[in-house]
Protein backbone atom coordinates (compact mmCIF):
# COMPACT_ATOMS: atom_id res chain seq x y z
CA UNK A 1 0.00 0.00 0.00
CA UNK A 2 1.83 3.17 -0.93
CA UNK A 3 1.78 6.26 1.16
CA UNK A 4 -1.86 7.60 1.60
CA UNK A 5 -1.80 8.01 5.46
CA UNK A 6 -4.63 7.38 7.28
CA UNK A 7 -4.58 11.31 8.69
CA UNK A 8 -4.90 11.74 5.00
CA UNK A 9 -8.06 10.08 4.40
CA UNK A 10 -9.65 11.22 7.18
CA UNK A 11 -9.20 14.20 6.25
CA UNK A 12 -10.13 14.35 2.61
CA UNK A 13 -13.33 12.41 3.98
CA UNK A 14 -13.82 15.12 6.83
CA UNK A 15 -13.40 17.45 3.26
CA UNK A 16 -16.34 15.67 1.69
CA UNK A 17 -18.76 15.41 4.58
CA UNK A 18 -18.04 19.36 5.12
CA UNK A 19 -18.74 20.48 1.44
CA UNK A 20 -21.86 18.09 1.56
CA UNK A 21 -23.25 19.76 4.86
CA UNK A 22 -27.42 20.81 4.81
CA UNK A 23 -27.60 19.15 1.27
CA UNK A 24 -27.02 15.43 1.11
CA UNK A 25 -26.11 13.03 4.23
CA UNK A 26 -23.03 10.91 3.81
CA UNK A 27 -22.93 7.69 5.25
CA UNK A 28 -20.18 5.10 5.60
CA UNK A 29 -19.92 3.55 2.19
CA UNK A 30 -20.56 6.97 0.45
CA UNK A 31 -17.50 7.99 2.10
CA UNK A 32 -15.16 4.93 1.46
CA UNK A 33 -16.35 4.64 -2.16
CA UNK A 34 -15.02 8.32 -2.83
CA UNK A 35 -11.74 7.20 -1.21
CA UNK A 36 -11.68 4.07 -3.57
CA UNK A 37 -12.44 6.21 -6.14
CA UNK A 38 -10.04 8.83 -5.76
CA UNK A 39 -6.89 6.93 -4.35
CA UNK A 40 -7.81 3.46 -6.23
CA UNK A 41 -5.80 0.53 -4.68
CA UNK A 42 -3.73 3.14 -2.66
CA UNK A 43 -6.42 2.35 -0.03
CA UNK A 44 -8.31 -0.42 1.09
CA UNK A 45 -11.50 -0.85 2.92
CA UNK A 46 -9.67 -1.24 6.36
CA UNK A 47 -8.13 2.03 5.85
CA UNK A 48 -11.11 3.94 4.92
CA UNK A 49 -12.62 2.55 8.49
CA UNK A 50 -9.78 3.41 10.58
CA UNK A 51 -9.84 7.13 8.91
CA UNK A 52 -13.65 6.97 9.70
CA UNK A 53 -13.03 5.83 12.96
CA UNK A 54 -10.18 8.75 13.43
CA UNK A 55 -12.99 11.19 12.49
CA UNK A 56 -15.77 10.16 14.71
CA UNK A 57 -13.39 9.25 18.11
CA UNK A 58 -11.99 13.56 17.62
CA UNK A 59 -15.32 15.00 17.70
CA UNK A 60 -14.69 16.12 14.79
CA UNK A 61 -17.97 13.84 12.93
CA UNK A 62 -20.60 12.26 14.64
CA UNK A 63 -22.99 9.41 13.59
CA UNK A 64 -26.30 10.65 13.18
CA UNK A 65 -29.54 9.09 11.92
CA UNK A 66 -32.54 9.73 9.71
CA UNK A 67 -34.11 7.18 8.31
CA UNK A 68 -30.53 5.64 8.17
CA UNK A 69 -26.95 6.25 9.87
CA UNK A 70 -24.92 8.95 8.16
CA UNK A 71 -22.09 10.98 9.18
CA UNK A 72 -22.48 14.87 9.42
CA UNK A 73 -20.53 17.29 11.31
CA UNK A 74 -21.23 18.03 15.05
CA UNK A 75 -24.58 20.45 15.32
CA UNK A 76 -27.54 20.99 17.39
CA UNK A 77 -30.27 19.40 15.61
CA UNK A 78 -33.53 20.81 14.99
CA UNK A 79 -35.81 18.39 17.02
CA UNK A 80 -33.75 19.69 20.11
CA UNK A 81 -35.54 22.69 19.95
CA UNK B 1 -49.56 9.20 41.81
CA UNK B 2 -51.45 12.29 43.22
CA UNK B 3 -54.68 13.80 42.04
CA UNK B 4 -53.44 16.70 40.16
CA UNK B 5 -53.01 14.91 36.92
CA UNK B 6 -56.01 13.39 35.42
CA UNK B 7 -55.96 10.76 32.97
CA UNK B 8 -59.48 9.08 32.07
CA UNK B 9 -58.58 8.09 28.37
CA UNK B 10 -55.50 6.36 29.88
CA UNK B 11 -57.55 4.90 33.04
CA UNK B 12 -59.30 2.41 30.76
CA UNK B 13 -56.41 0.66 29.82
CA UNK B 14 -56.38 -0.66 33.55
CA UNK B 15 -59.13 -2.46 33.18
CA UNK B 16 -59.59 -5.96 32.20
CA UNK B 17 -57.33 -9.28 33.38
CA UNK B 18 -54.21 -8.59 31.75
CA UNK B 19 -51.81 -6.00 33.41
CA UNK B 20 -50.79 -2.60 32.42
CA UNK B 21 -48.35 -0.36 32.01
CA UNK B 22 -49.97 2.85 32.95
CA UNK B 23 -50.12 1.19 36.22
CA UNK B 24 -46.57 1.20 36.38
CA UNK B 25 -46.08 4.39 35.10
CA UNK B 26 -48.75 5.95 37.83
CA UNK B 27 -46.99 3.68 40.75
CA UNK B 28 -43.57 5.79 39.68
CA UNK B 29 -44.73 9.24 38.26
CA UNK B 30 -44.74 10.44 42.19
CA UNK B 31 -40.91 9.42 42.65
CA UNK B 32 -39.89 11.06 38.73
CA UNK B 33 -41.70 14.15 37.61
CA UNK B 34 -40.28 12.83 34.17
CA UNK B 35 -42.92 9.85 34.53
CA UNK B 36 -45.83 12.11 35.50
CA UNK B 37 -45.35 14.52 32.14
CA UNK B 38 -44.90 11.26 30.02
CA UNK B 39 -48.51 10.30 31.78
CA UNK B 40 -49.70 13.86 30.68
CA UNK B 41 -48.65 13.59 27.08
CA UNK B 42 -49.70 10.47 26.70
CA UNK B 43 -53.22 11.31 27.58
CA UNK B 44 -52.64 14.94 25.65
CA UNK B 45 -51.86 12.04 22.83
CA UNK B 46 -54.55 9.94 23.26
CA UNK B 47 -57.33 12.76 23.50
CA UNK B 48 -55.66 14.61 20.47
CA UNK B 49 -55.01 11.34 18.36
CA UNK B 50 -52.51 12.29 17.63
CA UNK B 51 -48.62 12.10 18.73
CA UNK B 52 -46.40 14.61 19.97
CA UNK B 53 -42.72 12.61 19.66
CA UNK B 54 -40.25 13.78 17.22
CA UNK B 55 -37.38 12.05 16.38
CA UNK B 56 -34.05 13.03 17.25
CA UNK B 57 -30.95 11.93 14.69
CA UNK B 58 -28.07 13.19 16.80
CA UNK B 59 -27.75 12.41 20.08
CA UNK B 60 -25.66 9.37 21.19
CA UNK B 61 -22.23 8.42 23.41
CA UNK B 62 -18.97 9.61 21.93
CA UNK B 63 -17.44 6.93 19.16
CA UNK B 64 -20.65 4.83 19.18
CA UNK B 65 -23.48 5.41 16.34
CA UNK B 66 -26.01 3.06 17.90
CA UNK B 67 -27.09 1.84 21.24
CA UNK B 68 -29.37 5.85 21.57
CA UNK B 69 -32.06 6.24 20.07
CA UNK B 70 -33.21 10.16 20.33
CA UNK B 71 -36.80 11.39 21.16
CA UNK B 72 -38.22 14.87 21.79
CA UNK B 73 -41.53 15.95 23.04
CA UNK B 74 -42.84 18.17 20.81
CA UNK B 75 -44.67 19.93 23.60
CA UNK B 76 -42.14 20.88 25.42
CA UNK B 77 -43.16 23.79 27.21
CA UNK B 78 -46.30 21.94 28.40
CA UNK B 79 -44.30 18.92 29.66
CA UNK B 80 -40.79 19.97 30.20
CA UNK B 81 -40.60 16.46 31.96
CA UNK B 82 -39.95 14.66 28.61
CA UNK B 83 -38.67 17.51 26.42
CA UNK B 84 -35.87 15.17 25.89
CA UNK B 85 -37.08 11.19 26.36
CA UNK B 86 -34.27 9.18 24.48
CA UNK B 87 -34.05 5.41 24.99
CA UNK B 88 -30.72 3.76 25.24
CA UNK B 89 -30.45 -0.02 24.00
CA UNK B 90 -27.99 -2.62 26.45
CA UNK B 91 -26.68 -5.35 24.95
CA UNK B 92 -28.56 -7.94 26.43
CA UNK B 93 -26.48 -11.40 28.28
CA UNK B 94 -26.36 -14.51 25.19
CA UNK B 95 -30.45 -15.99 25.99
CA UNK B 96 -31.06 -13.26 28.42
CA UNK B 97 -29.79 -14.81 31.29
CA UNK B 98 -29.35 -12.76 34.43
CA UNK B 99 -28.40 -12.74 37.93
CA UNK B 100 -30.60 -10.72 40.69
CA UNK B 101 -27.83 -8.82 41.35
CA UNK B 102 -27.19 -7.59 37.66
CA UNK B 103 -30.81 -6.20 37.44
CA UNK B 104 -29.95 -4.69 40.47
CA UNK B 105 -26.99 -2.81 38.77
CA UNK B 106 -28.98 -1.99 35.68
CA UNK B 107 -32.20 -0.49 37.87
CA UNK B 108 -29.57 1.33 40.10
CA UNK B 109 -27.82 2.81 37.15
CA UNK B 110 -31.63 4.10 35.22
CA UNK B 111 -32.80 5.40 38.65
CA UNK B 112 -29.96 7.52 38.92
CA UNK B 113 -29.76 8.58 35.40
CA UNK B 114 -32.76 7.99 33.58
CA UNK B 115 -36.86 7.56 34.27
CA UNK B 116 -36.21 4.23 35.44
CA UNK B 117 -38.35 2.73 33.04
CA UNK B 118 -37.88 -0.30 31.48
CA UNK B 119 -38.85 -2.25 28.68
CA UNK B 120 -37.26 -5.87 29.37
CA UNK B 121 -36.84 -6.61 26.61
CA UNK B 122 -37.83 -4.62 23.51
CA UNK B 123 -38.14 -6.81 20.08
CA UNK B 124 -34.46 -5.76 19.50
CA UNK B 125 -33.56 -8.08 22.01
CA UNK B 126 -31.76 -5.66 24.18
CA UNK B 127 -33.02 -4.69 27.36
CA UNK B 128 -34.17 -1.06 26.94
CA UNK B 129 -33.43 1.75 29.21
CA UNK B 130 -36.77 4.27 28.54
CA UNK B 131 -36.37 7.93 28.90
CA UNK B 132 -33.44 10.23 30.06
CA UNK B 133 -31.86 13.81 28.77
CA UNK B 134 -28.79 14.26 26.55
CA UNK B 135 -26.79 15.67 29.37
CA UNK B 136 -27.58 11.95 31.12
CA UNK B 137 -26.37 9.72 28.52
CA UNK B 138 -22.45 9.64 28.74
CA UNK B 139 -22.75 9.48 32.58
CA UNK B 140 -25.04 6.57 31.51
CA UNK B 141 -23.00 4.77 29.14
CA UNK B 142 -20.11 5.44 31.88
CA UNK B 143 -22.01 3.97 34.61
CA UNK B 144 -22.57 1.06 32.51
CA UNK B 145 -19.10 0.14 31.23
CA UNK B 146 -17.94 0.75 34.56
CA UNK B 147 -19.91 -2.36 35.43
CA UNK B 148 -19.16 -4.42 32.19
CA UNK B 149 -22.19 -3.34 30.31
CA UNK B 150 -22.20 -2.03 26.98
CA UNK B 151 -24.57 -0.75 24.51
CA UNK B 152 -26.61 -2.67 21.81
CA UNK B 153 -26.88 -1.94 18.31
CA UNK B 154 -29.42 0.64 16.30
CA UNK B 155 -29.46 2.47 12.97
CA UNK B 156 -27.70 0.92 9.64
CA UNK B 157 -25.36 -1.66 12.05
CA UNK B 158 -24.97 -4.90 12.85
CA UNK B 159 -28.18 -4.82 15.81
CA UNK B 160 -27.38 -6.70 18.89
CA UNK B 161 -27.41 -10.59 17.85
CA UNK B 162 -30.25 -12.56 19.55
CA UNK B 163 -30.17 -16.18 20.86
CA UNK B 164 -32.54 -18.33 22.75
CA UNK B 165 -31.78 -19.88 25.65
CA UNK B 166 -30.15 -22.59 23.47
CA UNK B 167 -28.14 -25.96 25.38
CA UNK B 168 -28.28 -23.95 29.25
CA UNK B 169 -31.95 -25.24 29.28
CA UNK B 170 -33.29 -26.99 26.21
CA UNK B 171 -32.76 -30.26 25.03
CA UNK B 172 -33.41 -29.62 21.43
CA UNK B 173 -30.51 -27.18 20.92
CA UNK B 174 -28.60 -28.65 17.71
CA UNK B 175 -25.88 -26.24 18.80
CA UNK B 176 -24.37 -23.80 21.43
CA UNK B 177 -26.23 -20.55 20.12
CA UNK B 178 -25.27 -18.58 23.80
CA UNK B 179 -21.47 -18.91 22.56
CA UNK B 180 -22.62 -18.03 19.00
CA UNK B 181 -23.97 -15.21 19.73
CA UNK B 182 -21.10 -14.27 22.67
CA UNK B 183 -18.28 -15.17 19.62
CA UNK B 184 -20.08 -12.61 17.28
CA UNK B 185 -21.07 -9.94 19.81
CA UNK B 186 -16.99 -9.52 20.34
CA UNK B 187 -16.41 -10.81 16.94
CA UNK B 188 -17.76 -7.68 15.21
CA UNK B 189 -17.87 -5.23 17.67
CA UNK B 190 -16.87 -2.29 15.30
CA UNK B 191 -20.08 -2.94 13.26
CA UNK B 192 -22.35 -3.30 16.22
CA UNK B 193 -21.10 -0.01 17.69
CA UNK B 194 -20.08 1.91 14.40
CA UNK B 195 -22.66 1.70 11.40
CA UNK B 196 -21.14 1.22 8.16
CA UNK B 197 -23.55 -0.80 6.46
CA UNK B 198 -26.38 0.23 4.01
CA UNK B 199 -29.23 -0.71 6.60
CA UNK B 200 -29.80 -2.40 9.93
CA UNK B 201 -28.59 -6.27 9.55
CA UNK B 202 -30.31 -8.61 12.28
CA UNK B 203 -28.70 -11.88 13.74
CA UNK B 204 -30.98 -14.48 15.59
CA UNK B 205 -29.76 -17.13 16.75
CA UNK B 206 -32.29 -20.60 17.16
CA UNK B 207 -31.07 -23.91 18.82
CA UNK B 208 -33.64 -26.05 16.83
CA UNK B 209 -36.50 -25.24 14.26
CA UNK B 210 -38.96 -24.27 16.76
CA UNK B 211 -37.11 -21.27 16.50
CA UNK B 212 -37.99 -19.39 19.78
CA UNK B 213 -36.36 -16.10 18.39
CA UNK B 214 -38.20 -16.04 15.09
CA UNK B 215 -34.93 -15.96 13.29
CA UNK B 216 -37.09 -17.06 10.20
CA UNK B 217 -39.08 -13.93 10.05
CA UNK B 218 -37.13 -11.04 12.22
CA UNK B 219 -33.31 -11.16 11.19
CA UNK B 220 -31.34 -10.88 8.29
CA UNK B 221 -29.87 -13.24 8.51
CA UNK B 222 -31.09 -16.64 10.68
CA UNK B 223 -29.18 -19.50 12.57
CA UNK B 224 -31.50 -22.02 12.84
CA UNK B 225 -30.60 -25.43 14.97
CA UNK B 226 -31.38 -28.78 12.40
CA UNK B 227 -29.99 -31.97 12.34
CA UNK B 228 -29.14 -34.09 9.56
CA UNK B 229 -29.59 -37.93 10.70
CA UNK B 230 -32.97 -39.33 11.88
CA UNK B 231 -34.82 -38.65 14.81
CA UNK B 232 -33.63 -40.24 18.07
CA UNK B 233 -36.74 -42.44 19.41
CA UNK B 234 -37.15 -44.43 22.69
CA UNK B 235 -39.68 -47.06 21.75
CA UNK B 236 -39.75 -48.20 25.06
CA UNK B 237 -41.18 -44.61 26.07
CA UNK B 238 -43.62 -43.98 22.90
CA UNK B 239 -45.54 -47.10 24.31
CA UNK B 240 -46.19 -45.94 27.49
CA UNK B 241 -47.61 -42.80 25.91
CA UNK B 242 -49.78 -45.85 24.44
CA UNK B 243 -50.44 -47.27 27.33
CA UNK B 244 -51.63 -43.68 28.31
CA UNK B 245 -54.16 -43.67 26.30
CA UNK B 246 -52.96 -40.82 24.38
CA UNK B 247 -54.35 -39.71 20.92
CA UNK B 248 -51.19 -40.65 18.99
CA UNK B 249 -53.04 -40.99 15.78
CA UNK B 250 -55.22 -37.70 15.96
CA UNK B 251 -52.40 -35.26 17.91
CA UNK B 252 -49.06 -36.89 16.18
CA UNK B 253 -49.94 -38.95 13.13
CA UNK B 254 -52.28 -37.30 11.65
CA UNK B 255 -50.57 -33.92 12.38
CA UNK B 256 -47.31 -34.52 10.71
CA UNK B 257 -46.90 -32.35 7.39
CA UNK B 258 -45.30 -35.30 5.39
CA UNK B 259 -47.09 -37.87 6.59
CA UNK B 260 -43.82 -39.28 7.16
CA UNK B 261 -45.12 -40.99 10.41
CA UNK B 262 -47.10 -44.48 11.57
CA UNK B 263 -47.30 -46.30 14.15
CA UNK B 264 -47.68 -50.35 14.33
CA UNK B 265 -48.31 -51.77 18.00
CA UNK B 266 -46.97 -49.94 19.91
CA UNK B 267 -44.17 -49.40 18.16
CA UNK B 268 -43.85 -45.36 16.17
CA UNK B 269 -41.93 -46.08 12.62
CA UNK B 270 -40.26 -42.27 11.31
CA UNK B 271 -39.94 -42.25 7.49
CA UNK B 272 -36.79 -39.92 8.04
CA UNK B 273 -36.12 -39.03 4.39
CA UNK B 274 -39.03 -37.52 4.38
CA UNK B 275 -39.04 -35.39 7.39
CA UNK B 276 -38.74 -31.61 7.33
CA UNK B 277 -37.75 -31.25 10.59
CA UNK B 278 -41.11 -29.40 11.92
CA UNK B 279 -40.59 -30.21 15.50
CA UNK B 280 -44.08 -30.99 15.60
CA UNK B 281 -43.75 -34.50 16.97
CA UNK B 282 -40.66 -34.41 18.89
CA UNK B 283 -42.63 -31.38 20.99
CA UNK B 284 -45.54 -33.98 21.79
CA UNK B 285 -43.73 -36.52 22.45
CA UNK B 286 -40.65 -34.80 24.41
CA UNK B 287 -39.93 -38.51 25.95
CA UNK B 288 -39.83 -40.66 23.50
CA UNK B 289 -38.55 -38.86 20.76
CA UNK B 290 -35.21 -36.05 20.41
CA UNK B 291 -33.25 -34.54 17.92
CA UNK B 292 -30.88 -36.52 15.94
CA UNK B 293 -27.39 -36.64 16.84
CA UNK B 294 -25.49 -35.02 13.46
CA UNK B 295 -26.09 -31.38 14.10
CA UNK B 296 -25.78 -28.40 13.08
CA UNK B 297 -27.46 -25.22 12.05
CA UNK B 298 -29.47 -23.81 8.85
CA UNK B 299 -28.96 -20.63 7.76
CA UNK B 300 -31.93 -17.97 6.53
CA UNK B 301 -31.22 -15.00 4.68
CA UNK B 302 -33.31 -12.12 4.35
CA UNK B 303 -36.25 -11.61 6.82
CA UNK B 304 -37.76 -8.11 7.32
CA UNK B 305 -40.61 -6.04 8.06
CA UNK B 306 -42.63 -3.92 5.58
CA UNK B 307 -40.45 -0.53 5.51
CA UNK B 308 -38.78 -0.12 2.02
CA UNK B 309 -40.36 -3.38 0.27
CA UNK B 310 -43.23 -5.80 1.78
CA UNK B 311 -42.31 -8.05 4.52
CA UNK B 312 -39.86 -11.32 4.18
CA UNK B 313 -39.47 -14.50 5.23
CA UNK B 314 -35.92 -15.33 5.58
CA UNK B 315 -35.31 -18.23 2.82
CA UNK B 316 -32.19 -20.96 3.00
CA UNK B 317 -28.69 -20.03 2.29
CA UNK B 318 -26.81 -23.18 3.59
CA UNK B 319 -29.18 -26.45 4.59
CA UNK B 320 -26.57 -27.67 7.01
CA UNK B 321 -23.40 -25.72 8.69
CA UNK B 322 -21.30 -27.43 11.05
CA UNK B 323 -21.20 -25.44 14.24
CA UNK B 324 -18.26 -27.11 16.16
CA UNK B 325 -16.22 -24.07 15.45
CA UNK B 326 -17.53 -20.57 14.40
CA UNK B 327 -14.81 -19.58 11.77
CA UNK B 328 -16.53 -20.76 9.09
CA UNK B 329 -19.42 -18.69 9.97
CA UNK B 330 -17.50 -15.60 10.44
CA UNK B 331 -16.53 -15.99 6.67
CA UNK B 332 -19.84 -16.24 5.64
CA UNK B 333 -20.92 -13.46 7.28
CA UNK B 334 -17.57 -11.30 5.79
CA UNK B 335 -18.09 -12.60 2.28
CA UNK B 336 -22.06 -11.57 2.45
CA UNK B 337 -21.72 -8.35 3.68
CA UNK B 338 -18.90 -7.32 1.14
CA UNK B 339 -21.63 -8.22 -1.61
CA UNK B 340 -23.90 -6.14 -0.06
CA UNK B 341 -21.44 -3.58 1.07
CA UNK B 342 -20.71 -3.24 -2.98
CA UNK B 343 -23.74 -4.08 -4.48
CA UNK B 344 -26.41 -2.58 -1.87
CA UNK B 345 -28.63 0.42 -2.50
CA UNK B 346 -29.09 3.19 0.46
CA UNK B 347 -31.83 1.57 2.75
CA UNK B 348 -31.62 -1.40 1.12
CA UNK B 349 -31.57 -4.68 3.88
CA UNK B 350 -29.92 -8.22 2.23
CA UNK B 351 -32.90 -9.76 1.35
CA UNK B 352 -34.40 -6.81 -0.62
CA UNK B 353 -31.08 -6.88 -2.51
CA UNK B 354 -30.90 -10.39 -3.20
CA UNK B 355 -34.55 -10.10 -4.79
CA UNK B 356 -33.60 -7.55 -6.60
CA UNK B 357 -30.32 -8.18 -7.95
CA UNK B 358 -31.38 -12.10 -8.19
CA UNK B 359 -30.44 -15.25 -6.27
CA UNK B 360 -27.73 -16.16 -8.81
CA UNK B 361 -26.22 -13.27 -8.98
CA UNK B 362 -25.92 -12.94 -4.85
CA UNK B 363 -24.88 -16.55 -4.94
CA UNK B 364 -21.72 -16.07 -7.39
CA UNK B 365 -21.00 -13.00 -5.08
CA UNK B 366 -20.67 -14.56 -2.27
CA UNK B 367 -19.31 -17.86 -3.72
CA UNK B 368 -21.98 -20.77 -2.79
CA UNK B 369 -23.40 -22.97 -4.82
CA UNK B 370 -26.95 -23.00 -5.17
CA UNK B 371 -28.66 -26.17 -3.83
CA UNK B 372 -32.14 -27.35 -3.85
CA UNK B 373 -33.12 -26.42 -0.88
CA UNK B 374 -32.93 -22.94 -1.71
CA UNK B 375 -35.98 -23.31 -3.76
CA UNK B 376 -38.77 -21.32 -1.94
CA UNK B 377 -41.23 -21.92 -5.16
CA UNK B 378 -41.64 -23.46 -8.83
CA UNK B 379 -40.42 -21.10 -11.11
CA UNK B 380 -42.65 -18.25 -12.26
CA UNK B 381 -40.78 -17.20 -15.08
CA UNK B 382 -40.54 -18.83 -18.40
CA UNK B 383 -37.39 -17.29 -19.78
CA UNK B 384 -34.05 -19.36 -18.42
CA UNK B 385 -31.73 -19.55 -20.74
CA UNK B 386 -29.45 -22.45 -20.62
CA UNK B 387 -26.56 -21.28 -23.27
CA UNK B 388 -23.70 -20.64 -21.11
CA UNK B 389 -24.13 -23.61 -19.40
CA UNK B 390 -24.59 -25.49 -22.55
CA UNK B 391 -21.26 -23.68 -23.79
CA UNK B 392 -19.51 -24.94 -20.81
CA UNK B 393 -20.43 -28.24 -21.51
CA UNK B 394 -19.55 -27.89 -25.02
CA UNK B 395 -15.83 -26.17 -24.14
CA UNK B 396 -15.30 -29.33 -21.47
Amino acid sequence: MAGISIEQIADDMYQLVAESAGQKKLKSTDLTKAMTSKYGDQVSKQDCKAAIKLLIDSGRCVYGYFGGSSIELPHKEASAN
Amino acid sequence: MSDDLKTPLLDELEKGAWPSFVKDLKSMADKKPMVKDLLGQLEKSYADKRGYWKHGGLVGVMGYGGGVIGRYSALPDEFPGVSHFHTMRVNQPSGWFYTSDALNELFDIWDEHGSGLLNVHGSTGDLVFLGTVTDELEPTFRALTAKNWDLGGSGSDLRTPSCCVGPARCENACYDTLALSYDLTHNYQDELHRPMFNYKYKIKMSGCPNDCTAAIARSDMGIIGIWKDDIQVDQAAFAEYIDSEMDIQGSVVDKCPTGCISVEGKEIKIDNSNCVKCMHCINTLPKALRVGKERGAAITLGAKAPIVEGALFGSVMIPFMDMSNFEDMHDLIDRIWEFWDEHGKNRERIGECIERIGLATFLEGIGLDPVPQMVKQPRDNPYIFYEEYFEEEEEA
